[in-house]
């Protein structure tokens, strides 16, 4: 079967941030990126269900020209080859754009399956995915924790709140959003590095996709969250802030 | 007409999911501040019973969404049934509750009318026109979003943001909606919803509860915060990544894919705070937190912060846990 993954590169995750001049986004000249987590989940699920159901694996990513470390490291996986929608202004497409800019990518390839994070550990609108499936006509489920291909069909473990989890199954080609933990991430071979080099790794932009942006919500301002709490925070060293931590629950809290 | 801010409903089985009603106080806030009329809608079966409560609330329309399809939902058959209504009503704002339905749901239906759906909003401000407030980068940074392009814009209300008790009394007038669907509409088959392996551990009964996240580093260091568990006699709890990475077992997952929890003391060591994890605890009495990012989400819920390398911090605590306790007895 031919899966695409659709993967995003995202600042690492103890990144400090900081708010640009405009205000309207971070400074990210200088932080360092990693593949989004839940990105990285459905990668290791399209890689595991090549191996037993055979296929292809193609990564696909819309990000600047540095995404494609991100894709490298799909490839050095296991991915067999890659589509890159570069664009140094990807965060002003919206989710909106940016899933057409996908889906017209997706769709010459005709997949079987297609399987994307649940969500970015950026933005986190969390709708990419679905907003692809409905643009190419496809059937979804999100939040998935397991996957099944069947004859024809695949079914799916999605979950539900609070521990509870429901199976569905639906036709292919489908669209899968993948949630952490579904798996277990493997890590890139030496073998693996060095045979990605060899791999096809396509360079397409708006323009040839002929997608053009879309009118949709915009961020007006960013700023630090405001602290709901009165926090006291306990200073010293670890031992003193031990030390009255451990008297505040006794005098205060009345918890120990 | 664009003059309505819909308010759709989740329910299953006859049973509201709670978020709904915090949800319909988000839309009538919404509506009372731009000068528009408030709508729901509630798509499912055999569901007069909700309707005829939902009428002695302050809005214009009850929607009952009606058809033998929609008992169980399925993203096909519930997107087609609520586009339908949508392009009847013609509302300025779609409001969902955040939850996992939604998640499915909303952004296939947003799709449809060529928007995109700003989802897991905390706030709304309406001055200059509406402006929703959602969390970036797992909730280090706030933003104010604007909505842009032709209406309907579509909203979804994250757990907690708003009190569902605030919701205006009033009455409103019932109409059903028998939406054109069959059978051959609905690609996904659903099958019934199950638990796994619940109640091994039930946290919501702990008075004291040491919590770990990802700053733990390796399940070898997992030792440390057991440790001080056993010391102040508190069960022990993880995020999901803990959990996820099999260092801890599913069963002491806090956040909204776990247990919620609402302990006297919640300790939360080395956990950054994502949303998904806040809301499983932010009900606790008082909130602990030890951390070495200043920055991280989780001191916006503490009483009580301590910046500082857990790896220091925690054995320094089991210490002074112990020799309080053996003074106390």
């Amino acid at each position: 079967m031919k899966i695409i993954v659709s993967i995003k590169e995202v600042p690492v995750r103890d990144s400090q941030l900081r708010i640009d001049s405009g205000g309207r986004w971070i400074e990210d000249g200088d932080l360092s990126y990693e593949m989004n987590e839940p990105d990285a989940y459905a990668l290791e699920e399209a890689l595991q269900l090549k191996e037993k159901h055979g296929g292809e694996v193609i990564a696909l990513c819309a990000g600047r020209e540095g995404a494609a470390r991100i894709i490298r490291e799909a490839l050095a996986k296991g991915a067999d080859r890659a589509l890159h929608i570069e664009d140094e202004q990807i965060s002003s497409w919206g989710t909106l754009g940016l899933a057409h800019l996908l889906a017209k990518a997706v769709e010459p390839e005709k997949p079987d399956l297609i399987l994307t994070g649940l969500q970015s550990d950026d933005l986190g609108y969390g709708q990419t995915g679905v907003a692809m499936a409905e643009i190419l006509g496809l059937p979804h489920a999100t939040i998935v924790m397991a996957a099944e291909v069947l004859n024809g069909s695949i079914r799916v473990k999605r979950e539900l709140e609070s521990g509870w989890f429901q199976n569905i199954e639906m036709p292919l080609p489908a669209v899968l959003t993948i949630q952490s933990g579904i798996n277990k991430l493997r890590y890139a071979t030496l073998m693996g590095i060095k045979k990605a080099k060899s791999k096809e790794l396509k360079r397409l932009t708006a323009g040839e996709l002929g997608v053009a942006a879309l009118s949709t919500a915009t961020i007006e301002r960013i700023y630090p969250p405001q602290r709901v709490k009165q926090t006291q925070m306990l200073e010293g060293s670890a031992r003193e802030a031990a030390a009255k931590l451990i008297e505040k629950l006794r005098f205060e809290v009345r918890a120990l | 007409m664009s003059d309505t801010v819909l308010v759709i409903m989740e329910q299953r089985d006859g049973a509201w999911n709670r978020m709904s009603f915090e949800t319909l106080a988000a839309g009538q806030r919404l509506a009372s501040e731009l000068g528009l009329a408030v709508s729901a809608a509630i798509p499912g079966q055999g569901i007069d019973g909700l309707a005829k409560e939902l009428a002695t609330r302050k809005m214009e329309r009850v929607y009952v969404v009606e058809h033998e399809l929609l008992h169980d939902y399925t993203a096909d058959g519930f997107a087609k049934a609520l586009e339908q209504l949508i392009r009847k009503v013609q509302p300025a704002f779609v409001v969902f509750p955040h939850t996992y339905q939604v998640r499915d749901l909303a952004p296939k239906l947003a799709t449809r009318f060529n928007q995109a759906l700003i989802s897991d909003v905390t706030g709304i401000r309406t001055e200059g026109g509406p402006i929703f407030v959602r969390q970036l980068f797992q909730g280090k940074l706030n933003a104010d979003v604007k909505p842009g392009g032709p209406a309907p814009w579509f909203v979804s209300i994250q757990a907690g943001a708003f009190n569902g008790e605030q919701v205006e009394a009033g009455s409103a007038e019932v109409e059903k909606f028998i939406p054109n669907l069959s059978a051959a509409d609905i690609r996904q088959r659903p099958e019934a919803p199950f638990r796994e392996s619940s109640g091994a551990v039930d946290l919501t009964a702990a008075e004291i509860i040491v919590s770990v996240g990802r700053g733990i580093k390796e399940k070898d260091n997992i030792g440390i915060v057991e440790e001080l568990a056993k010391a102040l006699g508190a069960e022990l709890a993880a995020t999901r990544p803990v959990c996820d990475s099999g260092w801890l077992p599913i069963e002491r997952q806090v956040g909204s894919s776990g247990q919620t929890v609402s302990p006297k003391v919640y300790i939360a060591v080395g956990i950054s705070g994502a949303i998904q994890h806040l809301l499983g605890m932010k009900g606790s009495k008082t909130i602990v937190a030890i951390n070495k990012d200043a920055n991280a989400p989780i001191f916006e819920v503490a009483d009580y912060g301590i910046v500082g390398d857990l790896f220091e911090v925690v054995p320094a605590l089991v210490k002074e846990a112990e020799s309080a306790m053996a003074a106390h007895v």
